[in-house]
């Protein structure tokens, strides 16, 4: 592997990325939305307009609803310090992974399909570099920067979570073991599924635009996650979090399979 | 003379029941200035990425500066520039950028890339506006941009690919100083256009492509005078002598008409052949010739003879 030709590619990817409203907004609006102003709505505005915040009747009937492993998880805490634990601590925690998936399916879009739309990727195919390089170039100029937006994210967050809870619970909620592992095993493997579907869509998806409309399905599971938790199906446990990111990598390594026979240059000319 | 660094032989690429390039055998030499000559969608672009190893052909093969192009693409492509028939530059990055970040690709050894973009600004005359983003640049500096992108890695063979298509005369212009200039430097130039007058100024040879078929290969010159049958003449003539030449010419089998200049008698569908009884005739009218003028048939000419062929065949 050429590294420096590999370096080369991910600097034009990120320049050029970096350029485009249409990517930069999403990746700085949905950390920020994510990660301070939802812990922040959750857990301070019933407070603001005069309800009994998490320990509402509402909450009370959510808390009722949930796995009994996770009620095990909140005994013993008053009714608002165990509402400030669910929310922060278990129901963000699915939400967290739209992030990296988001983030590398975005820039993913921009990479693959925004550089055939305007017409750059012809000179690149005649370049020196080999199609392995190539795809290693795309793969990762998509997926460091969802790892890195992930771990600035999980920062913030815990920033946010920690003083927004701080009088309900009186201790720090993070770092906790879920979320550690959350953000070192399954947020990777999350971004490399954002990617690698995107591999598949850029195939045939003619424009940015296109694309990007088309990778945004790939937040579906995420959504059921979301809702299988709120209604005590499952619940975010070490051993479920560590079984999701193992998910996501064999599902990621699938599509990747499948994209990597369709990038070849011999195939991507073709396309032009 | 050198061995070829281009050889085809049978080189045929099929998409699906259309044969876009279809067994072509070609050679070109070192240091040539080569035009592939042919419509849009004639199989030029296809030829080019089949000899740069980005496309498999269906049959045949080629060889490039000794190497084959599918199994040492990697290689030949360091050894080979690419001018792409659009720009192919990154709008959003400056011209600097974009020429380091090749630069990178085509591996111009770390030391050297500054200095390797630095001159090859100034040497298209980009410097001024080289932290600009290419987005704003006109379509002649984007194309001067592309080429010094072309060279950044001083490759032994050049590709261009309609090099001044929807370029201003000024910018055609400037462009093609810079190719001679290129090619001056003992580069082999392959040029893709259906610029016949680029060809003909440009060009030590021309492939002419039909259909995906190869219909012809020569010099300019000799094209011409293979393939255009027939030749045009001009006879400046003694004042007041231009009617009595068009009545002495009448039973000859060309046309006759009044020449663009005053005093001037143009003939034409003449054979070459036929030019000594021309004057013969004139002479035995007592017309008084005072200069003849054989224009010879240009490459448009070579061109649309070829191309009428091509269709009857059709």
């Amino acid at each position: 592997m050429n590294w420096r030709a590999i370096w080369a590619i991910m600097r034009k990817d990120l320049r050029v990325v970096l350029q485009n409203k249409g990517v930069v907004l999403p990746i700085i609006l949905l950390p920020v939305i994510l990660f301070v102003v939802l812990p922040l709505l959750v857990l301070l505005l019933p407070a603001a307009l005069g309800s009994t915040g998490a320990g509402s009747n509402d909450l009370q009937e959510l808390l009722a609803m949930v796995s009994p492993g996770l009620r095990s998880q909140l005994e013993g805490l008053d009714p608002d310090a165990a509402g400030a634990v669910f929310f922060l601590v278990y129901m963000l925690a699915p939400l967290f992974l739209i992030v990296p998936i988001m983030v590398s399916n975005v820039i993913a879009a921009d990479s693959f399909v925004g550089e055939k739309e305007r017409k750059t990727l012809e000179a690149l195919l005649y370049t020196p570099t080999t199609d392995g390089e190539l795809l290693m170039g795309k793969l990762l100029s998509a997926w460091l920067p969802a790892l890195l937006v992930s771990l600035l994210g999980y920062v913030l967050y815990s920033i946010t979570a920690n003083l927004a809870a701080a009088q309900l619970v009186g201790r720090p909620l993070f770092p906790n073991l879920i979320w550690t592992v959350m953000v070192v095993w399954v947020a990777p493997a999350a971004a490399a599924f954002g990617l690698t579907s995107m591999m598949l869509v850029s195939v045939r998806a003619k424009t940015f635009q296109d694309a990007y409309q088309t990778g945004s399905l790939v937040v579906l599971p995420v959504l059921i996650l979301l809702l299988g938790q709120a209604v005590g199906v499952i619940y975010f446990s070490v051993w479920l979090t560590l079984l999701l990111g193992l998910g996501l990598w064999v599902v990621s390594l699938v599509l990747l399979y499948f994209g990597k026979r369709t990038f070849h240059r011999t195939e991507l000319i073709a396309q032009l | 003379m050198a061995d070829p660094i281009i050889v085809t032989e049978g080189l045929t690429r099929r998409f699906g029941d259309t044969v876009a390039v279809d067994g072509l055998a070609l050679e070109v030499y070192p240091g040539e200035v080569f035009g592939f000559l042919g419509h849009n969608g004639a199989g030029k672009t296809t030829t080019v990425r089949l000899l740069n190893g980005v496309l498999t052909p269906s049959d045949g093969h080629a060889r490039i500066l000794g190497l084959d192009p599918m199994t040492d693409g990697p290689a030949l492509r360091r050894l080979t520039g690419v001018l792409t028939e659009t720009p192919s530059l990154d709008e959003r990055l400056t011209a600097r950028v974009n020429l380091s970040i090749y630069a990178d690709l085509y591996g111009v050894s770390k030391t050297e890339v500054k200095r390797r973009v630095d001159q090859l600004l100034a040497a298209f005359d980009l410097t001024e506006r080289a932290d600009d983003k290419v987005g704003e640049y006109s379509k002649g500096m984007k194309q001067r941009l592309a080429l010094a992108r072309t060279v950044i890695h001083q490759p032994t063979l050049l590709f261009l690919d309609e090099p001044t298509a929807a370029l201003d005369p000024v910018a055609a212009r400037q462009v093609h100083a810079m190719i001679l200039s290129t090619a001056r430097e003992g580069r082999t130039v392959f040029i893709n256009t259906h610029n016949l007058v680029e060809a003909q100024r440009m060009c030590d040879r021309v492939g002419v492509m039909e259909h995906g078929r190869l219909v012809a290969l020569g010099t300019p010159h000799e094209l011409a005078r293979s393939l255009a049958r027939n030749v045009s003449v001009e006879f400046e003539l003694a004042p007041g002598s231009a009617e009595q030449a068009m009545t002495a010419l009448q039973a000859m089998p060309v046309q006759v008409s009044a020449g663009q200049r005053n005093g001037t008698v143009l003939v034409s569908g003449a054979e070459r052949e036929a030019i000594p009884d021309l004057i013969d005739r004139l002479v035995s009218a007592h017309v008084r010739i005072y200069q003849v003028t054989p224009q010879e048939p240009t490459l448009e000419d070579v061109y649309f003879a070829l191309h009428s062929d091509a269709e009857v065949k059709q």
